[in-house]
C-alpha cells in the first residue's frame, strides 16, 4: 500500500507543497486509486505479451518539413510572467 | 606511481541535423530570436499530439550502425518526468527500457603513440528531445531567470559508453573520434559552442588495497565545454577523488552519486545537487507516440549506405596510397571534404606521397594560417594536380613549385598562368642538354673531380646553368651533367 512517505516523496518530485492535512487526504485518496489498480495483479499474465501501446499502430512518421511556429507574443501570453522576449521564472541557480 | 585505476564512462548528447524538431514542424535553426521557434506541440500544451520526424529517426539509426550497435527490431518512447523551468511539459520524451539501439563500439588509436589502440564499448544510443535554455543574469540583479524554449524538442541522440576509458586522454580520444565519425556521417555539425555536442563524464577510482580493488563512489562531471576541458576536468576530478578516498575511505554505495560542475576559469569542479535516483524519473511509455519497428532489410539498407567511415579511409590511404599511418591520420582527421581534396590530388597526380606532402605542408598550412576551410580554399584540386604534375615531371623544382603555388593561391591563377606570370618557362630538353654539354666541356677540373668519385662536385654546375638560364630545373641539370660525365 501507499505510505504517507511515498506521497510526501511524490509531492516533492511534483513540486507540490502539501499541508499535513492534505498529505493525509492524498495518502488516503491516492491509496484507494493504487489499490484499485492493484487488482490487476490478481490476473495471471504469464502468457500475455507486454503491451506498450493500447492502439495497434506502429511507425507513424512525419516528413522533416518546416511549419510556421506561433508568434512569440501568442506563446508568451500564456505565461504567468514574461518579458517581451522571455518567459520569466524564479531564479534558477547553480545547475 | 599510481595505486589506483581511473574508470571513466561518457554520456554524449548530439543534436541531429534536421530542419525541424523531433515532434513538430518548428525550426531547429540555432541563433534565432528567443522564443520564436515554438508551438503548442513542443511546449506541451494540452491536447496536442507529437509526431515523430522520420529524418531524425533515420539519422539516429545511421549513427548507431556506424557505432557498430545492434538495432532493436521494436522500440518505443517514454516520458522521463522531472520539473525544471526549461522543460515546459514537465517531462522529456526519451527512451527508457527499449532504446532503438544498443551494444556497439568505437575504436580509438593514436599514431603518435600517446594512447594504446583500444575498442571502447557503447552501451546504448537512444533518441530523445532536447530541453530549452535558462539564463540567469546575476549582474543585472534581476530576481528572475529567463527561459528560451527555441531548443525545446530538438532531436537529440544520447550516446552512452561503457566505463571502458582508463584515462582522461582516452576520453578525449574517444570524443575526437566520435566527432569525426559524426561529421563524416553528416548527421550533426557537432558544434560545441552552439551546444550541438555536449559531454558528461562519469568517473570513479578502483583503488588497489591489500584487500583487493575497491571502487570509490561515482561522480558525474558536467559543464565541460570543449574536448580539452573534458580532459582537464577529468584529470582534476581523478586527483580530487584520490584525495577524498584517502581522507574518507568511502566506497561505492556509501554515498549517493554526486554531480559536479567543471569551472573552466578556476580549473576545479564544484558540487551540484545530488543526482535523483533514476526511479525518481518515474518513466512510463508515452501514450501519444506509437512504437517503431525496424526490419532487418531496413538495417541492411542503411548499413550499405553508410559510406566510407574514418577508420576504413585511414586503412585505405595507408594501403593504396602508400602513406604512413601518421600521415593518413592527419589527412582523415581534417574531415571528409579535406580528405576528398587529398584523394582528388593524389589520384590526379598518381602519387600519394607527393600529394600528402603538399597537402600537409602547403594546403593545410595555408588553411591554418588564414583560418579557412577546405571549401573556401582558392586552389581547386585539379589546379594543384596540374602543378604537382610539373614537379613530378621535373619541369619545376620544389622551390619554384612553391612560388607557383603562392601565385596560384593569391591571384587565383592556373599553374600555367602562374608560371607565365612569374616568368618561369619550361626549358626545352634539347636546349637543356646543349647547355649542360657546354658547361661540362668548359669545366674539366670539376669533371675530373666527379670522375674521381666526388659526385657532389657536380652541384656547382647548377649555379652555372642557372646563370645562363634561370628557368632550368636544378635536379635535371645535375642529372644530365652526371650522365654526360659518365659517358666521357
Amino acid at each position: 500500500m501507499l505510505s504517507r512517505q511515498d506521497v510526501n516523496k511524490v509531492s516533492l518530485l511534483a513540486r507540490l507543497q502539501l499541508t499535513e492535512a492534505e498529505l493525509d487526504t492524498m495518502t488516503s485518496q491516492l491509496g484507494q486509486i493504487v489499490g484499485y489498480v492493484e487488482q490487476l495483479n490478481e490476473l495471471d499474465t504469464k502468457s500475455v505479451e507486454p503491451l506498450s501501446h493500447p492502439v495497434d499502430v506502429k511507425n507513424v512518421f512525419r516528413d522533416d518539413v518546416l511549419q510556421p511556429s506561433l508568434p512569440r507574443e501568442t506563446m508568451l501570453a500564456n505565461a504567468p510572467h514574461a518579458s517581451d522576449e522571455f518567459y520569466l521564472v524564479p531564479a534558477v541557480l547553480g545547475d | 606511481m599510481s595505486n589506483y585505476d581511473i574508470i571513466i564512462g561518457l554520456e554524449v548528447h548530439v543534436q541531429l541535423q534536421t530542419a525541424t524538431k523531433l515532434f513538430c514542424g518548428c525550426s531547429t535553426q540555432f541563433g534565432a530570436e528567443p522564443n520564436t521557434q515554438t508551438c503548442p506541440v513542443c511546449t506541451g500544451m494540452p491536447g496536442t499530439l507529437p509526431v515523430m520526424n522520420r529524418k531524425a529517426f533515420d539519422l539516429a539509426v545511421r549513427t548507431a550502425l556506424a557505432l557498430n550497435c545492434q538495432i532493436a527490431p521494436f522500440t518505443k518512447w517514454d516520458r522521463k518526468q522531472y520539473y525544471y523551468p526549461d522543460l515546459p511539459k514537465g517531462y522529456q520524451i526519451s527512451q527508457f527500457d527499449l532504446p532503438f539501439s544498443h551494444d556497439g563500439w568505437l575504436e580509438i588509436s593514436d599514431p603518435k603513440g600517446k594512447i594504446e589502440p583500444k575498442r571502447l564499448r557503447i552501451q546504448r544510443v537512444h533518441l530523445e528531445e532536447d530541453a530549452g535554455k535558462s539564463m540567469h543574469d546575476e549582474v543585472a540583479g534581476s530576481a528572475d531567470s529567463r527561459i528560451d524554449l527555441n531548443r525545446t524538442g530538438t532531436p537529440l541522440l544520447e550516446i552512452v559508453t561503457q566505463p571502458d576509458m582508463r584515462s582522461p586522454a582516452e576520453a578525449k580520444a574517444f570524443l575526437t573520434e566520435l566527432k569525426l565519425l559524426l561529421t563524416y556521417l553528416g548527421v550533426s555539425d557537432c558544434n560545441m559552442q552552439e551546444g550541438s555536442l555536449r559531454v558528461d563524464g562519469n568517473i570513479n577510482l578502483h583503488v588497489h588495497t591489500d584487500a583487493g580493488k575497491i571502487a570509490t563512489p561515482i561522480v558525474e562531471v558536467k559543464n565541460m565545454n570543449s574536448f580539452r576541458s573534458v580532459e582537464r576536468a577529468l584529470t582534476y576530478e581523478a586527483e580530487r577523488l584520490w584525495d577524498v578516498w584517502q581522507e574518507s575511505k568511502q566506497k561505492l554505495g556509501d554515498v549517493p552519486k554526486q554531480t559536479r560542475g567543471w569551472d573552466d576559469q578556476a580549473n576545479i569542479t564544484r558540487g551540484q545537487r545530488h543526482k535523483e535516483e533514476s526511479s525518481d524519473y518515474r518513466y512510463f511509455p508515452d501514450p501519444d507516440l506509437v512504437p517503431v519497428t525496424v526490419s532487418s532489410e531496413r538495417v541492411a539498407e542503411v548499413q550499405s549506405g553508410l559510406g566510407e567511415l574514418p577508420a576504413a579511409l585511414r586503412t585505405r590511404l595507408e594501403t593504396s596510397y602508400g602513406i604512413t599511418p601518421y600521415d593518413s591520420d592527419v589527412i582523415v582527421n581534417q574531415g571528409r571534404a579535406a580528405a576528398d581534396y587529398y584523394l582528388a590530388v593524389a589520384d590526379g597526380v598518381a602519387d600519394g606521397k607527393l600529394a600528402s606532402n603538399w597537402f600537409q605542408q602547403d594546403v593545410l598550412r595555408t588553411l591554418n594560417d588564414r583560418s579557412l576551410t577546405i571549401e573556401q580554399f582558392g586552389v581547386p584540386a585539379t589546379a594543384l594536380v596540374a602543378l604537382l604534375k610539373k614537379i613530378k615531371g621535373g619541369e619545376l623544382d620544389n622551390a619554384r613549385g612553391r612560388q607557383v603555388f603562392a601565385a596560384m593561391l593569391d591571384q587565383g591563377l592556373s599553374a600555367d598562368a602562374a608560371m607565365q606570370a612569374l616568368g618561369f618557362e619550361q626549358v626545352d630538353e634539347s636546349e637543356l642538354v646543349a647547355l649542360c654539354q657546354e658547361i661540362v666541356a668548359a669545366n674539366p677540373k670539376i669533371v675530373a673531380d666527379v670522375k674521381g668519385g666526388n659526385a657532389k662536385a657536380a652541384g656547382s654546375f647548377v649555379g652555372m646553368a642557372k646563370k645562363k638560364n634561370k628557368n632550368v630545373n636544378p635536379a635535371r641539370v645535375q642529372e644530365i651533367c652526371l650522365q654526360l660525365i659518365a659517358q666521357m
